[in-house]
Protein backbone atom coordinates (compact mmCIF):
# COMPACT_ATOMS: atom_id res chain seq x y z
CA UNK A 1 0.00 0.00 0.00
CA UNK A 2 1.14 3.51 -0.39
CA UNK A 3 -0.13 7.16 -0.85
CA UNK A 4 0.47 9.58 -3.51
CA UNK A 5 0.40 13.14 -2.00
CA UNK A 6 1.50 15.89 -4.22
CA UNK A 7 3.55 13.59 -6.53
CA UNK A 8 5.57 12.27 -2.74
CA UNK A 9 4.78 8.00 -2.37
CA UNK A 10 4.33 7.34 1.30
CA UNK A 11 4.66 3.46 1.57
CA UNK A 12 2.42 1.55 4.12
CA UNK A 13 2.31 -1.77 5.74
CA UNK A 14 -0.76 -3.68 5.05
CA UNK A 15 -2.60 -2.07 7.83
CA UNK A 16 -2.15 1.24 6.30
CA UNK A 17 0.20 2.26 9.18
CA UNK A 18 3.23 4.45 7.78
CA UNK A 19 6.51 2.50 7.25
CA UNK A 20 8.86 5.49 7.59
CA UNK A 21 7.96 7.23 10.55
CA UNK A 22 10.34 10.05 9.42
CA UNK A 23 8.27 10.64 6.33
CA UNK A 24 5.44 11.92 8.33
CA UNK A 25 4.07 15.15 7.98
CA UNK A 26 0.65 16.95 8.71
CA UNK A 27 -0.65 16.61 4.89
CA UNK A 28 -0.16 12.78 5.44
CA UNK A 29 -1.77 12.83 8.80
CA UNK A 30 -4.89 14.70 6.40
CA UNK A 31 -4.59 12.22 3.41
CA UNK A 32 -4.62 9.22 5.90
CA UNK A 33 -7.67 10.16 7.89
CA UNK A 34 -9.54 10.83 5.06
CA UNK A 35 -9.10 7.30 3.48
CA UNK A 36 -11.00 6.66 6.44
CA UNK A 37 -13.53 9.30 5.74
CA UNK A 38 -12.66 11.34 8.66
CA UNK A 39 -12.03 15.08 8.66
CA UNK A 40 -9.42 16.06 11.49
CA UNK A 41 -10.43 18.97 14.00
CA UNK A 42 -8.38 20.43 16.26
CA UNK A 43 -9.14 18.19 18.59
CA UNK A 44 -8.28 15.11 16.63
CA UNK A 45 -4.81 17.36 16.25
CA UNK A 46 -4.37 18.08 20.17
CA UNK A 47 -4.47 13.93 20.20
CA UNK A 48 -1.87 13.20 17.07
CA UNK A 49 0.68 15.78 18.62
CA UNK A 50 0.28 14.19 21.75
CA UNK A 51 1.42 11.11 20.01
CA UNK A 52 3.98 12.28 18.36
CA UNK A 53 5.60 13.98 22.09
CA UNK A 54 4.89 10.71 23.49
CA UNK A 55 6.50 8.22 21.08
CA UNK A 56 9.72 10.80 20.55
CA UNK A 57 10.16 10.81 24.19
CA UNK A 58 9.72 7.54 25.14
CA UNK A 59 9.69 5.12 21.55
CA UNK A 60 6.51 3.60 21.92
CA UNK A 61 2.81 4.33 21.08
CA UNK A 62 1.03 4.45 24.43
CA UNK A 63 -1.38 1.98 25.55
CA UNK A 64 -4.95 3.35 25.35
CA UNK A 65 -5.17 3.14 28.98
CA UNK A 66 -1.98 5.36 29.63
CA UNK A 67 -3.35 7.76 26.95
CA UNK A 68 -6.44 8.15 28.35
CA UNK A 69 -4.92 9.05 31.68
CA UNK A 70 -1.99 11.23 30.04
CA UNK A 71 -4.76 13.05 28.36
CA UNK A 72 -6.92 13.87 31.14
CA UNK A 73 -3.62 15.25 33.12
CA UNK A 74 -2.44 17.32 29.94
CA UNK A 75 -6.09 18.41 28.22
CA UNK A 76 -8.19 18.11 31.00
CA UNK A 77 -10.59 15.64 32.81
CA UNK A 78 -13.69 15.97 30.86
CA UNK A 79 -11.06 14.74 27.86
CA UNK A 80 -9.43 12.25 29.50
CA UNK A 81 -11.95 9.41 29.18
CA UNK A 82 -12.64 6.76 26.31
CA UNK A 83 -15.93 8.11 25.70
CA UNK A 84 -14.56 11.52 24.38
CA UNK A 85 -11.64 9.73 22.91
CA UNK A 86 -13.51 7.05 20.79
CA UNK A 87 -15.46 10.06 20.03
CA UNK A 88 -13.08 11.38 18.25
CA UNK A 89 -11.78 8.08 17.06
CA UNK A 90 -14.56 5.34 16.33
CA UNK A 91 -12.27 2.75 15.33
CA UNK A 92 -10.09 3.02 18.79
CA UNK A 93 -8.05 6.15 19.85
CA UNK A 94 -4.70 3.72 20.01
CA UNK A 95 -5.42 2.14 16.12
CA UNK A 96 -6.84 5.09 14.74
CA UNK A 97 -4.84 7.75 16.26
CA UNK A 98 -1.72 6.44 15.90
CA UNK A 99 -2.00 5.70 12.26
CA UNK A 100 -2.99 9.31 11.36
CA UNK A 101 0.17 10.13 13.34
CA UNK A 102 2.21 7.83 11.74
CA UNK A 103 3.20 5.93 14.63
CA UNK A 104 3.88 1.60 14.71
CA UNK A 105 0.43 0.85 16.03
CA UNK A 106 0.33 0.36 20.03
CA UNK A 107 2.20 -2.53 21.80
CA UNK A 108 -0.24 -4.93 22.77
CA UNK A 109 -3.24 -3.47 20.60
CA UNK A 110 -4.52 -5.91 18.00
CA UNK B 1 -9.79 -12.19 35.33
CA UNK B 2 -7.67 -12.93 39.62
CA UNK B 3 -4.95 -10.85 39.56
CA UNK B 4 -1.71 -12.90 39.94
CA UNK B 5 1.60 -11.83 40.90
CA UNK B 6 3.93 -11.65 37.62
CA UNK B 7 7.50 -11.22 37.74
CA UNK B 8 9.51 -10.25 34.65
CA UNK B 9 13.27 -11.78 35.68
CA UNK B 10 15.40 -10.23 33.04
CA UNK B 11 19.36 -11.46 32.48
CA UNK B 12 20.76 -10.37 29.52
CA UNK B 13 22.68 -6.70 28.32
CA UNK B 14 20.71 -5.28 25.38
CA UNK B 15 21.66 -5.23 21.74
CA UNK B 16 23.77 -8.28 21.74
CA UNK B 17 20.56 -10.61 22.13
CA UNK B 18 16.84 -10.14 21.10
CA UNK B 19 16.13 -11.14 24.81
CA UNK B 20 16.02 -7.87 26.39
CA UNK B 21 13.61 -6.13 24.00
CA UNK B 22 11.54 -9.22 23.68
CA UNK B 23 11.51 -8.96 27.53
CA UNK B 24 10.12 -5.35 27.48
CA UNK B 25 7.12 -5.89 24.89
CA UNK B 26 5.94 -8.61 26.44
CA UNK B 27 6.26 -6.25 29.84
CA UNK B 28 4.05 -3.65 28.18
CA UNK B 29 1.62 -6.26 26.87
CA UNK B 30 0.96 -7.69 30.32
CA UNK B 31 0.18 -4.33 31.74
CA UNK B 32 -3.15 -4.38 29.66
CA UNK B 33 -4.30 -7.29 31.56
CA UNK B 34 -3.71 -5.65 34.73
CA UNK B 35 -2.09 -8.34 36.43
CA UNK B 36 0.15 -7.24 39.51
CA UNK B 37 3.28 -7.00 37.77
CA UNK B 38 7.35 -6.59 39.12
CA UNK B 39 10.63 -7.15 36.99
CA UNK B 40 13.88 -8.17 38.33
CA UNK B 41 17.38 -7.22 36.86
CA UNK B 42 19.93 -9.67 37.89
CA UNK B 43 23.52 -10.90 36.10
CA UNK B 44 23.55 -8.98 32.83
CA UNK B 45 20.09 -7.89 33.24
CA UNK B 46 20.92 -4.77 34.85
CA UNK B 47 22.60 -3.48 31.88
CA UNK B 48 19.28 -2.73 30.21
CA UNK B 49 18.79 0.06 32.57
CA UNK B 50 22.35 1.54 32.44
CA UNK B 51 22.14 5.39 31.81
CA UNK B 52 23.23 7.12 29.27
CA UNK B 53 22.74 4.23 26.35
CA UNK B 54 23.84 5.87 23.21
CA UNK B 55 23.50 3.07 19.93
CA UNK B 56 24.24 5.01 17.25
CA UNK B 57 27.42 3.41 16.47
CA UNK B 58 26.02 -0.12 16.23
CA UNK B 59 23.00 1.13 14.07
CA UNK B 60 20.47 -0.54 16.16
CA UNK B 61 17.39 1.30 17.95
CA UNK B 62 17.79 2.62 21.17
CA UNK B 63 15.10 1.14 23.21
CA UNK B 64 16.33 2.12 27.00
CA UNK B 65 13.56 5.35 26.92
CA UNK B 66 11.08 3.28 26.50
CA UNK B 67 12.16 2.14 30.32
CA UNK B 68 10.66 5.19 31.50
CA UNK B 69 7.10 4.55 30.54
CA UNK B 70 6.89 1.71 32.68
CA UNK B 71 5.56 4.39 35.37
CA UNK B 72 2.59 5.35 33.34
CA UNK B 73 1.79 2.08 32.73
CA UNK B 74 1.93 1.53 36.84
CA UNK B 75 4.84 -0.88 36.41
CA UNK B 76 6.92 0.77 39.59
CA UNK B 77 8.73 -2.91 40.93
CA UNK B 78 11.65 -2.53 39.92
CA UNK B 79 14.35 -4.72 42.13
CA UNK B 80 17.72 -4.77 40.97
CA UNK B 81 20.75 -7.03 42.57
CA UNK B 82 22.96 -5.16 44.28
CA UNK B 83 25.66 -8.06 43.87
CA UNK B 84 24.85 -7.86 40.16
CA UNK B 85 25.70 -4.50 40.02
CA UNK B 86 29.01 -5.02 42.56
CA UNK B 87 30.17 -7.47 40.11
CA UNK B 88 30.17 -5.45 37.16
CA UNK B 89 31.93 -2.50 38.63
CA UNK B 90 28.01 -0.61 38.60
CA UNK B 91 26.53 1.52 41.05
CA UNK B 92 22.89 2.53 41.63
CA UNK B 93 24.01 5.99 39.81
CA UNK B 94 25.19 3.61 36.81
CA UNK B 95 21.30 3.71 36.74
CA UNK B 96 18.40 5.46 34.99
CA UNK B 97 16.04 7.45 37.25
CA UNK B 98 12.80 5.69 36.65
CA UNK B 99 9.79 7.00 38.31
CA UNK B 100 6.63 6.85 38.41
CA UNK B 101 4.06 9.07 39.56
CA UNK B 102 1.54 8.12 42.50
CA UNK B 103 -2.36 9.51 41.59
CA UNK B 104 -3.02 9.07 45.26
CA UNK B 105 -0.12 11.19 46.58
CA UNK B 106 -0.92 14.04 44.52
CA UNK B 107 0.85 12.79 41.77
CA UNK B 108 4.21 12.89 43.57
CA UNK B 109 7.09 10.94 41.39
CA UNK B 110 8.46 8.40 43.48
CA UNK B 111 11.34 5.94 42.45
CA UNK B 112 10.51 2.40 40.87
CA UNK B 113 13.78 1.06 41.08
CA UNK B 114 14.55 -0.69 44.34
CA UNK B 115 18.17 -2.01 45.35
CA UNK B 116 18.36 -5.88 46.61
CA UNK B 117 20.70 -8.26 48.09
CA UNK B 118 20.52 -11.44 46.29
CA UNK B 119 18.89 -13.37 49.42
CA UNK B 120 15.63 -10.73 49.45
CA UNK B 121 15.82 -11.41 45.14
CA UNK B 122 15.45 -14.48 46.24
CA UNK B 123 12.65 -13.81 48.80
CA UNK B 124 11.15 -11.94 46.27
CA UNK B 125 11.11 -14.54 43.24
CA UNK B 126 9.74 -17.48 45.42
CA UNK B 127 6.31 -15.36 46.77
CA UNK B 128 5.33 -15.13 42.75
CA UNK B 129 2.69 -16.35 40.83
CA UNK B 130 4.12 -16.37 37.36
CA UNK B 131 7.79 -16.23 37.05
CA UNK B 132 8.62 -15.29 32.78
CA UNK B 133 12.79 -15.09 32.57
CA UNK B 134 14.72 -14.07 29.68
CA UNK C 1 51.89 -16.13 13.71
CA UNK C 2 49.59 -13.40 15.51
CA UNK C 3 45.79 -14.03 15.92
CA UNK C 4 43.16 -12.12 16.37
CA UNK C 5 40.47 -13.16 18.79
CA UNK C 6 36.65 -11.76 18.75
CA UNK C 7 35.04 -11.98 21.46
CA UNK C 8 31.19 -11.62 21.56
CA UNK C 9 29.92 -12.94 25.03
CA UNK C 10 29.20 -11.50 28.30
CA UNK C 11 32.20 -12.80 30.28
CA UNK C 12 29.48 -13.06 33.45
CA UNK C 13 27.25 -15.40 31.12
CA UNK C 14 28.98 -17.23 29.12
CA UNK C 15 32.56 -19.20 29.23
CA UNK C 16 33.80 -18.49 25.50
CA UNK C 17 35.23 -15.60 26.87
CA UNK C 18 37.51 -16.95 29.65
CA UNK C 19 38.21 -20.25 27.05
CA UNK C 20 39.25 -17.41 24.68
CA UNK C 21 41.70 -15.88 27.20
CA UNK C 22 42.78 -19.93 28.28
CA UNK C 23 43.82 -20.53 24.82
CA UNK C 24 44.78 -16.82 23.28
CA UNK C 25 49.02 -16.93 23.04
CA UNK C 26 51.58 -14.43 23.90
CA UNK C 27 51.36 -11.15 21.18
CA UNK C 28 47.85 -12.38 20.21
CA UNK C 29 45.13 -9.26 19.88
CA UNK C 30 41.46 -9.87 21.75
CA UNK C 31 38.87 -7.54 20.69
CA UNK C 32 35.14 -7.26 22.41
CA UNK C 33 31.88 -6.90 20.21
CA UNK C 34 28.99 -6.58 21.19
CA UNK C 35 28.00 -7.91 24.46
CA UNK C 36 31.93 -8.96 25.14
CA UNK C 37 32.21 -5.10 25.50
CA UNK C 38 30.77 -5.06 29.31
CA UNK C 39 33.89 -7.19 30.03
CA UNK C 40 36.15 -3.73 29.04
CA UNK C 41 35.26 -2.36 32.33
CA UNK C 42 37.41 -2.01 35.09
CA UNK C 43 36.62 -3.18 39.00
CA UNK C 44 34.19 -6.21 37.57
CA UNK C 45 34.30 -9.90 38.89
CA UNK C 46 36.55 -10.52 35.50
CA UNK C 47 38.43 -7.29 35.42
CA UNK C 48 41.72 -9.63 36.87
CA UNK C 49 41.81 -12.29 33.65
CA UNK C 50 41.31 -9.24 31.73
CA UNK C 51 44.58 -7.66 33.50
CA UNK C 52 46.58 -10.62 33.23
CA UNK C 53 46.19 -11.26 29.35
CA UNK C 54 47.46 -7.20 29.51
CA UNK C 55 50.61 -8.26 30.60
CA UNK C 56 51.60 -10.25 27.30
CA UNK C 57 49.05 -9.36 24.61
CA UNK C 58 46.52 -6.70 23.15
CA UNK C 59 43.04 -6.20 24.39
CA UNK C 60 40.71 -3.52 22.47
CA UNK C 61 36.99 -3.24 22.62
CA UNK C 62 34.05 -1.70 20.50
CA UNK C 63 33.61 1.60 21.21
CA UNK C 64 29.79 1.48 19.45
CA UNK C 65 28.94 -1.74 22.10
CA UNK C 66 30.69 -0.30 24.41
CA UNK C 67 28.58 3.37 23.96
CA UNK C 68 25.21 0.94 23.73
CA UNK C 69 25.30 -0.35 26.62
CA UNK C 70 25.93 2.89 28.97
CA UNK C 71 29.72 2.48 29.41
CA UNK C 72 32.22 5.09 29.05
CA UNK C 73 35.05 4.90 27.62
CA UNK C 74 36.85 6.43 30.92
CA UNK C 75 35.36 3.50 32.67
CA UNK C 76 37.27 0.95 30.53
CA UNK C 77 40.30 -1.25 31.94
CA UNK C 78 44.26 0.87 31.90
CA UNK C 79 45.96 -0.74 28.76
CA UNK C 80 42.45 -1.93 27.24
CA UNK C 81 42.14 0.51 23.83
CA UNK C 82 38.42 1.38 22.49
CA UNK C 83 38.54 0.99 18.88
CA UNK C 84 35.57 1.95 15.97
CA UNK C 85 34.91 -0.07 12.91
CA UNK C 86 37.65 1.31 10.77
CA UNK C 87 40.00 -0.25 14.08
CA UNK C 88 38.49 -3.47 13.53
CA UNK C 89 39.36 -3.40 10.21
CA UNK C 90 43.30 -2.44 10.97
CA UNK C 91 43.22 -5.41 13.30
CA UNK C 92 42.02 -7.97 11.22
CA UNK C 93 44.68 -7.02 8.91
CA UNK C 94 47.66 -6.57 11.29
CA UNK C 95 47.04 -10.15 12.29
CA UNK C 96 47.85 -12.75 10.46
CA UNK C 97 44.61 -14.71 11.37
CA UNK C 98 41.12 -14.09 12.90
CA UNK C 99 39.46 -16.68 15.31
CA UNK C 100 35.45 -15.78 16.34
CA UNK C 101 34.61 -17.31 19.99
CA UNK C 102 30.89 -17.44 19.43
Amino acid sequence: MALEINGTTYEQDEEGYLVDLGSWNADVATALAAEEDVELTDEHWDIINFLREYYEEYQIAPAVRVLTKAVGKRLGKEKGNSKYLYSLFPYGPGKQACKYAGLPKPTGCV
Amino acid sequence: MATKKFMFVNRKAPYGTVYALESLEVVLISAAFEQDVSLAFIDDGVYQIAKGQDTTGIGQKNFSATYKALGDYEINKLYVEKESLEERGLTLDDLMDLTWEDEDDDYEEKPSIHLVDRADMAGIMAQQEVVISF
Amino acid sequence: MAMLHIVNKSPFERVAFESCLNHASAGDSILMIEDAAVGAVKNTRFSESIEAALKDKSVYVLSGDLAARGLSEDRIITGVTAVDYAGFVDLTVDNDTTQSWL
